[in-house]
Formats: C-alpha cells, sequence, structure tokens
C-alpha cells in the first residue's frame, strides 16, 4: 500500500505490541489444536500446553481412514463447486434481465428475491425436506444441490443486480447494431465485465456451502455421501472424549479451507467487503 | 411485432426462469406449505394431517417452557453477541487503519476462524474449554481458567459467545476497515489541526461517517446470533439441561427429535417473523443515523 514507512510514535509501538499479543490469542486455538493432534491420549491428559514429547503421527493415519477423508472430501468438493457453478451462472442472468428488462413483473420478482433473504433456513427447512421427498431426490447429492441453488440464488441475485446496474448499455447497444443476438451480447459482453462480482458471489457462496452442517444433515443420510461436516460430526460423536483421534480429524477437517483462504485471502477479503456494503 | 413479443418472451424465460424455478421450490413452496402446517397436528411422519387451528400457537406461548427458555437464551446472546463482536470488529480495524507494521498479516490472522465452519469451530473449543483452560488454570493458578467451562448454564452461555465473537468479529473487521478507509484523509487532518483530540476523531468524525458499515454489520451479527445453530449443536448441544438451547435449536429438537412437525413449523413461523421484524426495525433505525460526508 504505501511505499516508505515513517517512523513510529512511542503510541504507536504500545499499539503495535498489543495488538501482536491480540493476534497470537487469535491463534492460540490453533496451537492447542496442532500440538495435541501429534501427541498420544495419555500426553495430552497429562499436560495439553506442552510442546510435544513424542510425535505420534499414526494419530492422523487413523483419522484420515476412520473419516474416511478422501470420500468426504470429494463429496464436499463436488457439492460445492457444482453448487457454485449454476447458482453464480443462473443469478447472474436473471439480475441482467431484471436490470435491463425494468417489468413490474420483473420488479416483483425482485422484491421476492430481498424479502426471502431475511427468512431463516430453520423456518423452512421441514417443508423443504418434503418438497425434496417429493421429487425423489432426498438422500442424494443431486438433492443437495438442488437445494442450494434455491437457497443461495436471492442474495447472489441481489448482489449481480446492484454491479449490473453500473454497466453502461452503450456496449451492448454497439454490439446489437453490430448483429450479435442478445445472448452472444450477455455471454460474450456482459459476462466478462461481471467478473469481479462473480469472484464475490462464488467466495461468499463457497464458504457457506463448503461449511454448512444442517442442510447436508437432513438431506444425506448414507455414510458414503458424508461432507466433511458430516463426516466430522459423525466420528466426533464416536470418539469425543478420545482426543488423540478427535484432534487429528479436525485438523483435517479444516485444513482444506485455511488452503483455500490462505492462498485467495486478497479476493476473499475484498470479496467480504464488497459483498456487504452494498446491503 | 408479435415476433418481438415471443422474443421478450423467450428471454425471460431463459434468464429469469431457471432461478425463479429453484427459489420456488426451494423458498416459496416451503414457505407456503410451512404456514398450513403450522395450523395441523402434522407428525411428519403419518399422511394423516389435522387442522388444528392455533391450538400450537395457544400451546407455544402458554404451555411451552422450553421455548419460552430458547427465546430468553437466544435474546441475550444476541445483545451480548451483537455487541462484543461489532466492538471488537471495529476497534480491530481501527487500529489496523493506523500505522503499524505488518498490517495485512494481523488482519489475515483475524479473518482466519471465520473460513472455518461453526460446526468444526465449536468442536475445536470444546477441546480448548476442556482440556486447554484447565492446563492453563494449573499452571498459572488464574480462576477464570478453572470454571467449570461448558458445564453449567453460565459457562455454557460464556462459552458460546467467546467462540462466535472469536469467529465473527474479523467478518465485521473487514468491512469496518473498507469503510474507515474511505473517510477522507482531509476531514480527519482539518480535525486535527482545529485542535480535536483522537477520541473526538473517534466520535465525531468516524463514527457518524462510517454509520452505513455499522447499519450492515449490525445486520449481519444480529442475524447471525439469532439464528445461531452450529456453534450451538458442537458447544453444548443446549445443555445441560436445555439451559444454552437456542431458538434455532428448540425448532430442530421439536420437528426431528420429537416428531411434532406441525408444532415445529408453528414455532419456525414465530422464528421467521421475530427476525424479520428485528432486522427491519434495526435497518431502520441504523440508516436514519446516516450522514452524507
Amino acid at each position: 500500500m504505501r511505499t516508505k514507512k515513517p517512523p513510529m510514535s512511542a503510541s504507536h509501538i504500545v499499539l503495535q505490541i498489543v495488538m501482536v499479543v491480540v493476534a497470537l490469542i487469535f491463534l492460540a486455538p490453533f496451537y492447542f489444536l496442532l500440538v495435541n493432534s501429534v501427541k498420544s491420549l495419555g500426553d495430552i491428559m497429562v499436560d495439553a500446553a506442552n510442546w510435544p514429547t513424542a510425535f505420534h503421527f499414526d494419530n492422523y493415519s487413523k483419522a484420515w481412514e476412520m473419516t474416511r477423508f478422501p470420500e468426504a472430501f470429494t463429496n464436499s468438493i463436488i457439492i460445492t463447486v457444482i453448487s457454485n457453478l449454476i447458482i453464480a451462472l443462473l443469478s447472474a442472468m436473471a439480475a441482467y434481465r431484471m436490470v435491463r428488462s425494468n417489468t413490474r413483473f420483473n420488479r416483483i420478482v425482485f422484491m421476492l428475491f430481498v424479502s426471502a433473504m431475511v427468512i431463516p433456513f430453520q423456518s423452512i427447512m421441514i417443508p423443504l425436506l418434503q418438497v425434496i421427498n417429493f421429487l425423489g431426490v432426498n438422500n442424494s447429492i443431486v438433492g443437495l444441490i438442488l437445494s442450494y441453488l434455491g437457497l443461495g440464488i436471492p442474495l447472489s441475485v441481489f448482489l449481480f443486480h446492484g454491479f449490473v446496474k453500473g454497466i453502461p448499455l452503450e456496449i451492448e447497444e454497439a454490439a446489437t447494431v453490430d448483429g450479435a443476438s442478445p445472448f452472444k451480447v450477455f455471454a460474450r459482453i456482459v459476462l466478462p465485465m461481471l467478473k469481479p462480482m462473480m469472484v464475490t458471489v462464488i467466495i461468499l457462496n463457497c464458504l457457506w456451502v463448503w461449511n454448512d452442517y444442517l442442510l447436508p444433515s437432513l438431506i444425506l443420510q448414507s455414510p458414503e455421501l458424508r461432507t466433511i461436516p458430516l463426516a466430522t460430526f459423525a466420528f466426533f460423536g464416536q470418539y469425543s472424549k478420545q482426543w488423540d483421534m478427535a484432534l487429528p480429524a479436525l485438523v483435517l477437517g479444516i485444513t482444506p479451507i485455511i488452503i483455500f483462504f490462505l492462498s485467495l485471502q486478497k479476493y476473499i477479503v475484498e470479496g467480504v467487503a464488497a459483498g456487504s456494503v452494498k446491503g | 411485432m408479435n415476433s418481438k413479443r415471443t422474443a421478450a418472451l423467450t428471454q425471460q424465460l431463459v434468464y429469469i426462469g431457471p432461478a425463479l424455478l429453484f427459489f420456488g421450490i426451494t423458498i416459496i413452496i416451503p414457505f407456503v406449505m410451512g404456514m398450513y402446517y403450522s395450523f395441523t397436528n402434522w407428525n411428519g411422519v403419518s399422511g394423516n394431517v389435522e387442522w388444528v387451528g392455533l391450538d400450537n400457537f395457544k400451546q407455544i406461548f402458554t404451555n411451552d417452557s422450553a421455548f419460552a427458555q430458547s427465546f430468553w437464551f437466544t435474546t441475550r446472546f444476541t445483545i451480548v453477541g451483537v455487541l462484543l463482536t461489532n466492538v471488537v470488529g471495529f476497534f480491530l480495524a481501527y487500529f489496523l487503519t493506523k500505522n503499524i507494521r505488518a498490517r495485512n498479516w494481523l488482519r489475515t490472522i483475524f479473518f482466519m476462524p471465520n473460513v472455518i465452519g461453526g460446526l468444526l469451530l465449536g468442536f475445536i473449543w470444546q477441546f480448548i474449554f476442556v482440556k486447554g483452560f484447565a492446563t492453563v488454570g494449573e499452571v498459572t493458578g488464574i480462576p477464570f481458567f478453572n470454571l467449570p467451562w461448558l458445564g453449567d448454564e453460565v459457562t455454557g452461555f460464556w462459552g458460546i459467545v467467546m467462540v462466535f465473537v472469536w469467529q465473527s468479529s474479523g467478518y465485521l473487521m473487514v468491512i469496518y476497515i473498507a469503510s474507515i478507509t474511505n473517510v477522507s484523509k482531509e476531514v480527519m487532518e482539518a480535525a486535527e489541526i482545529d485542535g480535536a483530540n483522537r477520541f473526538q476523531v473517534l466520535k465525531s468524525i468516524i463514527v457518524p461517517l462510517i454509520m452505513p458499515a455499522v447499519t450492515v454489520c449490525l445486520f449481519l451479527a444480529i442475524s447471525w446470533s439469532f439464528k445461531m445453530f452450529d456453534l450451538n449443536l458442537s458447544l453444548t448441544k443446549g445443555g445441560p439441561y436445555r439451559s444454552t438451547e437456542s431458538l434455532a435449536m428448540n425448532v430442530y429438537n421439536e420437528a426431528f427429535l420429537n416428531n411434532r412437525y406441525g408444532l415445529g413449523t408453528a414455532k419456525s413461523l414465530i422464528f421467521f417473523l421475530v427476525v424479520a421484524v428485528i432486522t427491519l426495525i434495526q435497518v431502520r433505525l441504523t440508516k436514519q443515523k446516516e450522514v452524507e460526508a
């Protein structure tokens, strides 16, 4: 951001120290988690704060197998990626059309989307399961993705709607004059311009879908369909006092999303800011 | 003319149709069904659904101490949680926009808990409360760490609050940072030249100018804390003796543990109305406080 750093005043040095201490407090739970995940249960019980005396990395291989981590990871990836792609595309299309064709019908639909954002999931989950059963997609990834589509679209449409309003019409008009069909205009011209908001929408929805527990717990019953939160919950229920098993399972569970965050943190932080200020 | 209308209709169908279809299937239809079920005694299993009028609501308001307790718990949790996350989030942001080193690193660290889902976070903290705190308490002798964390109502409540603040304040911090950075340097410098001290700048310039961010952050914090479920499930499961049961968990238990779906949907309808009313009032109130820079 800034190229040269002016010297710090005394109060800034105090502030600096305070912030570093607060950051260490924020990180402390991760220290406890990591350090104890490679201890034997006996060592954890004796002293949970110390550095391990012996490293039991086999804790991890046990947790890896017993949570069926590769399977849960694959399920989580499939569900997150597919729902995200569809939500982003459908919401972008709907928001684009609503802005460009400002009819009464479209205004009402937009109002419905905005109002739906206040509905808590718990208020619709019971009948939603009925609908999912009725459609015959209970206990399937299709049923789960289908639910995510409807639940994710309102906020995403809202975010795209605000963004499309800022795109000048002239470019699209020029393309239309040149003989491009409306669909081509959208795919070739509008969609690329939506990219910044696309990133925001995908990031917000990724964090939500990846971490969601309640909805998948209601729709997916078969153990082989479990996502990471479901697999962790099931495992933790069985081994809650066996910390040498539970802790490595938790580390495995949070690793993918932490890597995702650290490698894309610039976009994630910007996306969060961009996604909220519009409210 | 006619072909133009057909073209418009086709576009309408192609662009809005799918979004509207999925929205209808997963939100509109269940919402309407829920309103119907809330007036019935449906148990979720049998096809036998009987209309019972307002009986469910009567029962909830007059003869359901667990619901009342969860309502009270959620209200207290929301008040404390919203205040603390916003205060912590704001001050982290305020200090991170000052001239200190490693701001990006610090920001990353404060935000990180937020990318982990509430369920896994709760499990991690269960270990911290049960083993970590006990060890720290043994070593330091500070009574705070030797409390029976998550074991009774008070420590259960504050335990969930603590994890909630740890999880959410980083998110609000990011929004506050974006907003504080937008406050123009000239306005702040002008105030300093006029002799305003740091506290006066904070109170009379920064806070009024970032009211739009306050609106958003209060809105987010209220809806997170009022709908809190995952943390509740993984930290205390509502115990001991349902003393830390949130509204969301009460609705869940009524339907899926007690198999009283009709009653559960009635509760969920009340839940929706409360969330809607509170957030609308809050947005209206804080919007009034927004000023033009």
